[in-house]
């Protein structure tokens, strides 16, 4: 049927001239609505029952007693649709409007009406979440206009905790606590744990990765990438507080240093306290990897180098540099955790970009979900996840690695589960959610499980005769 | 209090969604689908500023027709009405007018929103709104949904002359 394949305006898309695919949509409605503006200067509705000639383009509306519909203006023809749902609220909303004018022609006393104009929206073909996003400059026109006419500026707010958790994407320090506790944990198990450098190391990691973030929103912002990316979820497309005037892009400046400047303060601290030149070279490779991940010239992420600037960043830098504050040097085994905990981590970066591609591609962000194909993609993931465990079971294999850590393969089906996930939602950003929230998950539970191994290895040899 | 008759009344105590028109540039009818609430004497209605042109249209032209129209959206009431009315925009401070304003009348109708209210923080736009408060004028009313026999035409008893 032609309706399933007919193309669908959103609300952000200007009017377009009527088709016999409009018709036929507008055919699926049970009844109208015709408004016109009356003799008095109100509008006037009225609901009645209609028939569609679509190929002719032409309505027959079924003369109301009451009120008539004049035909000496113009028109509007609006069928209007949604679906209760008790206690959740109500879905399959829908409607589409029509502009035109009515003659007498119609049959048996029906008015005929022309339309010249149509347009709509149908959730199922343009989600809610969607729809907001692309209706945020008009968002931004109106308080505008009501600012210059209150004579004061009126924003958009949010409360302190919720606008510092969206600004900063604090969910994803996450990623830096398995990274920095695992780095910690390792030096443990080697004899070396001094708790308030371990404490300080999360602190300024955290930090670092919050310095980051805000970094990453202020350049996409400014590039115009979250801009044009209309499908933006929990995981993708920034925190989009700037483009929401939430915050201004200055703002998001002066935070963004003041978080970097926190991190470098207590990098140097424990490069005084360790006095580990080595330190001084992981802290300052971790702030330049952080700046030049979206900053030009280098803009890595743009250049589809931004899953190496991660998996070094929250791999070798994170974990091995939590390594080298606790034990003052470098070696192998923390430095093949890292690269599987790299690995997952520049993963969840990896899913993250694929709904966010198409705002990314008009941006110029030329990230690896832009320039390879979907099974290029899908089958990268697997590969790359079953690498990343591999290492671990390597590193058992040659006896660099406690063999309690081989438990962290029990994050392979779950790795499955994301890749069959990426074959089915692969399009549809908001059915994506579900597999981006499973590919967090991978990381913290192969992270949690390799923490595990390293505790219960701790036990062991601390009960062992 | 409210001058409306009962029936349209009910309806508006029910209608999850309302035709709501209102008069764009060039005298153009432009029809939004809006939950209708009522206070008794009032309808409210409310607009994100993500959705706002028709307050922009509101501004310019503050009559406005509510059509009430769909069973579906009213529990299955057949009947149908349409409100005439003027509208006023109440938008102080679209972060939270509205909540003091007609969040209790909105709870009450659709419950789930306030599920919405605690995921502020997805879709903070959303929930800067301004509050269309309309003062009705005239209402038709069509018992069964009959819009082919002639609807009660009822209006706004008229305010004494000072």
């Amino acid at each position: 049927m032609a309706l399933a394949t007919a193309p669908m305006r959103s609300g952000s898309v200007p009017v377009h001239d009527p088709t016999a695919a409009d018709l036929e949509r507008l055919a699926t409605f049970p009844h109208v609505v015709v408004s016109w503006v009356d003799d008095d200067g109100y509008p006037q509705s009225v609901a009645t029952s209609f028939e569609v000639d679509a190929p002719a383009l032409g309505i027959s509306l079924v003369r109301p007693a009451g009120p008539q519909i004049p035909l000496d203006r113009e028109l509007s023809v609006t069928g209007s649709h949604i679906r209760p749902q008790p206690g959740i609220g109500y879905d399959e909303r829908r409607y589409l409007q029509l502009w035109g004018r009515a003659s007498a022609a119609g049959p048996d006393g029906r008015a005929a009406f022309s339309p010249a104009r149509v347009w709509g929206w149908d959730e199922a073909e343009v989600p809610f979440f969607e729809y907001s996003e692309r209706s945020v400059p008009q968002s931004r026109r109106y308080l505008a206009a009501l600012s210059a006419e209150k004579g004061r500026k009126i924003r958009p707010r949010l409360s302190l905790f919720w606008l510092i958790l969206r600004t900063t994407r604090l969910p994803f320090l996450s990623t830096t606590a398995v990274s920095v506790l695992l780095g910690i944990a390792i030096a443990a198990t080697d004899g070396a744990f001094t708790w308030w450098t371990a404490l300080l190391t999360l602190v300024g990691g955290s930090l670092a990765h919050l310095a980051i973030n805000v970094t990453n929103d202020i350049f996409d912002t400014l590039s115009g990438a979250d801009e044009a990316n209309t499908t933006p979820t929990q995981f993708s497309g920034g925190s989009r507080v700037a483009i929401y005037d939430l915050v201004t892009v200055p703002q998001l400046s002066i935070l963004a240093v003041a978080l970097f400047a926190a991190a470098a303060a207590i990098g140097i601290l424990l490069v005084i306290l360790t006095e580990s030149l080595l330190l001084l070279g992981i802290g300052a490779a971790g702030i330049a990897v952080g700046v030049l991940y979206t900053a030009p010239p280098f803009k890595l992420v743009y250049r589809g180098l931004g899953e190496i600037a991660v998996l070094i960043g929250f791999g070798p830098i994170m974990l091995l540099g939590a390594y080298v504050v606790q034990t003052g040097r470098l070696a192998l085994e923390p430095l093949v955790v890292s690269l599987t905990i790299g690995i997952l981590v520049a993963l969840i970066l990896f899913v993250n970009e694929i709904p966010d591609r198409r705002g990314d591609a008009a941006a110029g962000k030329r990230t690896l979900p832009v320039r390879f194909s979907p099974m290029a993609v899908q089958t990268g993931y697997l590969v790359a996840a079953v690498v990343a465990l591999a290492l671990i079971a390597a590193g058992v294999g040659i006896g660099l690695l406690p063999w309690p850590t081989l438990i962290a393969l029990l994050g392979l089906p779950l790795a499955y589960r994301v890749y069959g996930g990426l074959k089915v939602n692969y399009d549809s950003p908001y059915t994506l959610m579900a597999v981006m929230g499973r590919n967090v998950n991978l990381t913290l539970a192969v992270g949690g499980l390799l923490l595990v191994a390293y505790v219960a290895t701790l036990v062991w040899s601390a009960l062992r005769p | 209090m409210g001058w409306l008759p009962d029936p349209v009344e009910r309806l508006l105590e029910v209608a999850l969604v309302a035709e709501v028109t209102v008069i764009g540039r060039n005298r153009r009818p432009i029809t939004h689908p809006l939950i209708p609430l009522y206070d008794g004497e009032r309808i409210y209605l409310h607009s994100s500023t993500l959705f706002s042109k028709k307050l922009e249209h509101l501004k310019r032209d503050p009559h406005i027709a509510i059509s009430l129209s769909d069973p579906v959206a009213m529990k299955g009431n057949p009947d149908r009405a349409t409100i005439q009315g003027t509208a006023t925009i109440i938008e102080e401070d679209p972060h939270s007018d509205w909540e003091r304003l007609i969040l209790e009348l909105w709870r009450r109708k659709e419950p789930a929103i306030d599920a919405f209210l605690k995921a502020r923080v997805a879709l903070p736009l959303f929930f800067e709104r301004a509050v269309i408060s309309v003062t009705p004028e005239r209402c038709l009313y069509w018992a069964d949904g009959r819009t082919d026999a002639a609807p009660a035409d009822s209006r706004a008893p008229r305010t004494e002359a000072a």
